[in-house]
């Protein structure tokens, strides 16, 4: 019987087994950024304990970072504050850290793969549910809490109970104007924000092998929303292109080397899984939140749901979700006006994403009273944006042209909504009070979808927006 | 290093309804900047409990009936977003030693276990029954036995469930994982020569 990735790199990383039953497992790579590592160091000093292997922790900036003005110091004292503790601790205990200065300063979850630092068959964890993002390499990649985060400074090592591992099969092709968040979005729909609890997932299936890794990385990203703590995708050509001369990634006869070994990784073609589910590329439509968790989703064509007609268990969530969104029972979702449209996170603030959108931005101008923020993903995807004027393009149309961060995906910055303003946006939550106001509202949807809500100022659908290919009739 | 051993936690307990509550409701992320975890309590649930002016909302953490709970009941995915420990800690330092719920996000009930807080499961009838006691009544005695995986209130009991795990750490005082991880001693300096990892332009 053949084995999964996911079974391959557990055992390889396991040190031991703990006296309560869960395995001590070596993490490869620790990520750490300045909200949820203060207080780790912190309990590594009152234990007069030391970083183990300062060369496996990699640092970044990107939750409290301004992205209107990047210069310092920072208009806000506790985010001020919280950077400088970052760079005290890395530099006290010689962890690397891409600094604001560095030109490499971005989102953690898009700073490790740009670096190369995130490599197929390792094991990674980081103080953020989104770490998920990583295993698009073929990476077991952990979210861990503040603790966690202190176990793994302190031994490179972290308790965990093995999970199950459940097969998705996307096959089939995507239709126009679907891309990878309404793929993920649909698969939440479809399995339950709850549906993926003691899972990890393995995305496969001809959409996933025909992917690029930004595509692979959307949807792994969201795989928490489904409630799988970790999402991957096996390691095959367009990983290993992606990685090559990567500045952490092997180089020379080391990279021949390193190929073989991530090639083993991939689960075998008769691997076991807990369960497999299959899905239709042909089904998935433009996928649009209603609601105040991702889960709660439909095609962009749909009516939100009634609760009269849902079953008793589900009609209480229902209402407080529409009464939060202030939406009414059955009602289209296309055409509800928006306020702020927002391109950006590490779910969708990759090149790849500004590219898209730019297409179709050209010759089209932001609508009257909309606030629409594009922020990059990383200063490299900066850079590279304005390299190819995709940056002079969003400006032209009317978006504010920001730094990179995490910015308005949970508005710890001062980018935020106001009152019960309405956001389109390409980040991963609408989730009540994520954007930064208890009574704002998020519709989470693709960075090709936020551009045709800017443009309208409206939630519409960008095939008839930007006359994308044939109309889906789902 | 053995801690304090959780067999039994005793107290009142109050009912916060609702399914899927995330950890931004839990602490909203305005409280995430601050360096250290001391000064969280406060951040519990203040968007529910408080409208933008301040002013008290209808809320269980705001009726008095409830005040000095240690027993939280909630409904299913309960912590689900990010792994904030921010959620959990706020919860802890609010007073609250245990948690009965239908289910729980994984980062969440990982988080709260290391803190010494059990996170238990139990149906949805069960806990229904419970909070409805508790509304009529809430000085009731509850107790979470956390060996015999039971909850006692009044003359009823309902069975409860926590991975071994958890339940092994948590009554025998080793659910904080520090010591246990460190005795691999050695056995850590094998594994980082054996692993690759990520080297700026260099050799794997
Ligand atoms: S972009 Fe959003 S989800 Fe991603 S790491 Fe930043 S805050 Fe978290």
């Amino acid at each position: 019987m053949g084995k999964s990735l996911f079974e391959k790199v557990w055992e390889s990383h396991s040190v031991r087994t703990l006296d309560n039953g869960q395995t001590q497992l070596f993490i490869d790579t620790h990520l750490i950024h300045e909200v949820t590592s203060p207080q780790a160091f912190g309990m590594i000093r009152d234990l007069g304990l030391k970083v183990r292997f300062p060369g496996r922790t990699f640092a970044t900036v990107d939750h409290i970072v301004p992205t209107d003005n990047q210069t310092e110091p920072f208009a806000d004292p506790q985010a001020a504050e919280m950077i400088k503790k970052l760079r005290e601790n890395c530099k006290e205990f010689g962890i690397t850290l891409f600094d604001i200065s560095s030109g490499m300063q971005g989102i953690v979850h898009v700073v490790g793969p740009e670096e190369g630092i995130t490599q197929p068959g390792m094991t990674i964890a980081c103080g953020d549910s989104h770490t998920s993002t990583h295993g698009a390499f073929g990476a077991i990649a952990f979210g861990i809490g503040t603790t966690q985060v202190r176990d793994v400074l302190a031994t490179q090592t972290m308790a965990v109970s093995p999970l199950k591992v459940r097969r998705i099969n996307v096959e089939g092709r995507l239709r126009p104007g679907v891309y990878a968040k309404d793929v993920i979005l649909h698969i939440i729909k479809t399995l339950g924000v709850k549906g993926g609890i003691g899972y990890a997932y393995e995305y496969g299936g001809s959409v996933f092998d025909n992917f690029s890794m930004e595509e692979r990385m959307t949807v792994c990203n969201m795989s928490i929303e489904g409630g799988a703590r970790i999402g991957y995708v096996n390691p095959d050509q367009t990983t290993f292109e992606y990685l090559k001369g990567r500045p952490y990634a092997p180089m020379g006869n080391d990279w021949d080397k390193a190929v073989k070994r991530w090639q083993a990784f991939a689960s075998d073609t008769d691997a076991k899984y807990d369960d497999v589910v299959n899905i239709k590329a042909g089904d998935i439509a433009p996928t649009v939140t209603w609601g105040i968790n991702p889960g709660q989703s439909l095609a962009i064509n749909e009516r939100v749901p009634d609760p009269a007609h849902l079953p008793e268990e589900e009609r209480a969530g229902t209402e407080e979700a529409l009464l939060h969104m202030k939406l009414t029972p059955g009602q289209f979702i296309k055409g509800v006006p928006i306020n702020v449209a927002f391109i950006g996170s590490c779910t969708n603030g990759r090149i790849s994403d500004f590219r898209e959108a730019a297409k179709y931005l050209k010759g089209h101008k932001v609508a009257p009273g909309i606030r629409a923020i594009a922020v990059p993903g990383s200063q490299i995807v900066a850079k590279q944006c304005e390299a190819e004027g995709i940056d002079k393009v969003f400006r032209d149309a009317g978006f504010e042209w920001r730094g990179a961060g995490c910015s308005m995906c949970l508005a710890m910055n001062p980018d935020k909504l106001i009152g019960d303003e309405l956001s389109a946006s390409s980040s991963n939550r609408n989730f009540k009070g994520r954007q930064g106001s208890a009574t704002g509202r998020t519709v989470l949807m693709s960075p090709v979808m936020v551009a045709a809500a800017a443009v309208t100022g409206k939630i519409s659908d960008a095939r008839e927006v930007f006359g994308l290919g044939e109309l889906a009739t789902a | 290093m053995a801690l304090e051993q959780i067999k039994q936690v005793k107290g009142t307990a109050v009912h916060i309804p609702g399914n899927d509550i995330d950890t931004d409701r839990i602490t909203p992320a305005r409280y995430l900047k601050a360096v250290t975890f001391d000064e969280l309590a406060g951040a519990l649930f203040a968007d529910e409990r408080f409208s933008q002016d301040g002013k008290e909302k209808d809320h269980p953490l705001n009726n008095p009936r409830f005040k000095g709970a240690n027993i939280m009941l909630v409904g299913s995915n309960f912590g689900c977003g990010s792994s904030r420990e921010h959620s959990p800690q706020a919860i802890y330092r609010a007073g609250f030693r245990a948690i009965i719920g239908e289910s729980f996000a994984e980062i969440f009930f990982g988080n709260s276990t290391t803190l010494s807080m059990p996170c238990v499961t139990a149906s949805k009838n069960d806990i229904e029954a419970l909070a409805k006691a508790v509304e009529d009544n809430p000085k009731l005695d509850v107790t979470v036995d956390v060996e015999k995986l039971e909850v006692h209130y009044g003359d009823k009991s309902f069975k409860v469930k926590l991975p071994e795990s958890a339940r092994k750490g948590l009554i025998s005082g080793h659910w904080d994982p520090i010591a246990g991880l460190m005795e691999a001693g050695q056995l850590l300096d094998e594994f980082d020569e054996k692993l690759p990892k990520a080297t700026k332009g260099a050799a794997q």
